[in-house]
């Protein structure tokens, strides 16, 4: 009744091409962003930001990322975390080493960085396929954890590895509360998301889901695959590296190697793979069950707990996440193996006829 | 000569428990196109069953003769390994069974976590020990060759000896028996193997429960020589790149490839690792393995992936 598209008719190509054909879809997306930019920050707390909406943002944007590379190009990537260091890194370097360099400019330079590292490592998806990949990719993890903690210059001599930013400015406006932070993460998510969204749904973005789809028959009608493998790997570790700069920068202050370590790259293809290859929507939601979903276990556990009587230990309670973790994973995957964007998807499909049956 | 052929022999033995740890994930691959990441947790899992077992036998019934509970802790560890298996084919891959392999790579991290939580909160999460009465002391071998001769661990040798024998009784049980016969039917080609009246369920659980009892062997070895703790389970992250290199479906190549990464991480350890700051081991194993994969992409012995449009 709402959600129909009888009657809106499009009478130039301009009008069939945009990234939101749908006159509903338009309009949704301004009330996202309206809530966004608006009533969120009117009404969230500081807990609220710090705690979740922080995290959401920079890991809704790393999933972007990763979903470019592994959703989109098909290249099973287990090496996001390593981007994401080189990302943070990279960006460290450039703000501590350059007097006076502004923020944004370094975050993209640690993006830049990651892109390099995200090239080079790339090389092999050339000539390795599948999980055979996958497994390759960890090199990748296993080697900038052990540069950023072995090769002094790029921590600047600290030692074990562990850095601090302080005195974040953007523009001359101080970014130290939670609600200028809120802003800077959402402000670079918009952006960056705009750019994805436009860049999977234009040549290079079918070229990319042409070689998912198989590389061989790609590559017998014309596309190069390795310009289509590398340049994913290339803009993917873009978006992931400007991620992790800003998951040090923002929302740790101060890091280590061991913030970006293998288990974060894991996280990420959980966001990929439960959110739904292959859709930037999917990433969103994602980026949100894994990040609700520790704290809202946290939370509920020892509530649990206490109902029945019983005294969970702080132990107790991490383990029992990690096993409901577990078990909601596979859950997730037996039930919908296509993810959250399947059930968005199927969700719209039923608004198109509903409340009428036909 | 003399360190650097303790450096090979200490590299070989190192390789020898790689290729045990990596013999689970090829038996997983082979069986059911499983890339089963869950192979670090069901060590851990494994070896913590033991450990605790061996600790608490003696209490439930009176046996004080250590070696006769470790007997009886490796048992009940093995029956608790199949009752994990039969548990994962009955919950989790029967409903899974036509996937993609993405998404079974993501069902095994998914059951990597549930082992990890479950283990620890059944057995605890403190370091515990295995004592199987491993000689620790060194010998000294070869010393009619070289002066002072060289340096072995006797454990080492003793635990080589024990995946060596174990890699031989599975590859007599794959080749000789009918089970085994099946099982390669299976991996070969599941439709097939199922049209001859093969059930592919039940193969899946034994393939579960040899990969179970694998883990428990090498969780064993590991937890006498490290300490049974939760960076066992990262020792699948170790055993990653031997299986790469040697191949997803081949039982030797995980062996040969255990052999040449053990090597390879001592060698760099000790011959690069002083010239850019030590500690290079764990990337080097990945990197010598995809320095293979560039002119083999399918691993030393792995089947020629062949596309067809």
């Amino acid at each position: 009744m709402f959600y129909r598209e009888n009657g809106q008719f499009k009478t130039t190509y301009r009008a069939d091409q945009q990234i939101f054909p749908i006159t509903q879809d338009r309009i949704a997306i301004a009330l996202i962003l309206a809530v966004a930019f608006l009533a969120v920050p009117m009404l969230a707390s500081d807990y609220l930001f710090r705690a979740i909406l922080i995290p959401f943002l920079i890991f809704s944007l790393a999933a972007i990322g990763v979903n470019i590379l592994v959703g989109y190009c098909g290249q099973i990537s287990l090496g996001s975390g390593a981007f994401m260091a080189v990302g943070a890194y990279g960006a460290y370097n450039f703000f501590v080493r350059i007097p006076g360099m502004p923020l944004i400019p370094s975050l993209i330079l640690g993006g830049l960085c990651a892109t390099f590292f995200g090239i080079l490592f790339g090389l092999p998806s050339l000539r390795v396929k599948g999980l055979y990949l996958a497994v390759a990719t960890l090199a990748a993890q296993f080697f900038a954890d052990w540069m950023f903690l072995r090769i002094k210059w790029f921590t600047n001599d600290s030692p074990s590895g562990s850095v601090s930013v302080s005195n974040l400015q953007v523009f001359g406006l101080e970014v130290e509360t939670p609600l200028s932070k809120y802003f800077l993460c959402l402000g670079i998510l918009v952006v960056i998301g705009l750019l994805a969204k436009n860049l999977v749904r234009g040549a290079i973005g079918r070229e990319w889901m042409a070689i998912r789809d198989m590389d061989v028959a790609a590559a017998v009608i014309g596309i190069r695959p390795m310009y289509a493998k590398l340049s994913a790997f290339a803009v993917s570790s873009f978006i992931i590296g400007v991620a992790g700069a800003l998951w040090g920068f923002v929302y740790l202050g101060a890091w280590e190697p061991a913030a970006f370590s293998v288990d974060q790259s894991f996280r990420l293809l959980f966001m990929v793979i439960i959110g739904g290859m292959g859709s930037i929507m999917g990433s969103f939601f994602g980026a949100a069950f894994i990040v609700v979903l520790p704290i809202a276990l946290n939370q509920a556990l020892p509530l649990l707990g206490s109902l029945f009587g019983l005294e969970i230990s702080t132990a107790g309670i991490s383990h029992a996440e990690l096993i409901i973790f577990g078990a909601l994973i596979v859950w997730f995957l037996i039930v919908e193996p296509h993810g959250l964007a399947k059930l968005w998807s199927i969700g719209k499909q039923k608004l198109r006829l509903w409340p009428f049956p036909h | 000569m003399a360190f650097f052929l303790e450096t090979l022999l200490g590299g070989l033995m190192a390789g020898m428990l790689y290729s045990l740890v990596a013999l689970g994930f090829v038996l997983i691959f082979k069986a059911s196109g499983v890339f089963n990441f869950a192979q670090g947790a069901m060590v851990l899992f494994a070896a913590l069953a033991m450990a605790r077992f061996a600790e608490w036998i003696p209490h439930w019934t009176g046996i004080d003769n250590p070696m006769l509970a470790n007997v009886v802790a490796f048992v009940l560890a093995g029956v608790v390994m199949f009752l994990v298996a039969w548990l994962i084919e009955r919950l989790v891959l029967r409903h899974l069974v036509n996937q993609e392999g993405t998404t079974l790579l993501m069902a095994t991290l998914g059951i990597t976590y549930f082992l990890e939580g479950l283990g620890q909160t059944i057995f605890g999460s403190d370091i515990y020990k295995i004592d199987i009465g491993m000689p620790k002391e060194p010998i000294f071998m070869l010393e009619s060759l070289f002066p002072g001769g060289v340096l072995v661990n006797k454990e080492d040798v003793i635990a080589a000896a024990i995946a060596a024998t174990l890699v031989t009784l599975l590859s007599v049980f794959f080749q000789k028996t009918s089970t085994g016969r099946a099982l390669r039917a299976v991996a070969d080609d599941h439709q097939a193997a199922q049209s001859i009246g093969i059930p592919l369920n039940r193969i899946w659980v034994i393939v579960w429960c040899v990969a179970g009892v694998v883990a428990l062997v090498a969780g064993m070895i590991w937890g006498s020589k490290l300490g049974v703790q939760f960076s066992l389970a990262t020792v699948a992250l170790r055993a990653l790149p031997v299986v790469i290199l040697g191949g997803l479906t081949s039982v030797p190549g995980a062996i040969i490839g255990g052999l040449i990464i053990g090597v390879g991480e001592k060698l760099s350890e000790v011959y690069l690792g002083p010239f850019v700051g030590g500690g290079i081991e764990i990337w080097f194993a990945y990197v010598l393995a995809l320095v293979f994969l560039l002119f083999r992409p399918q691993g030393l012995f792995g089947e020629k992936i062949i596309d067809r449009v």
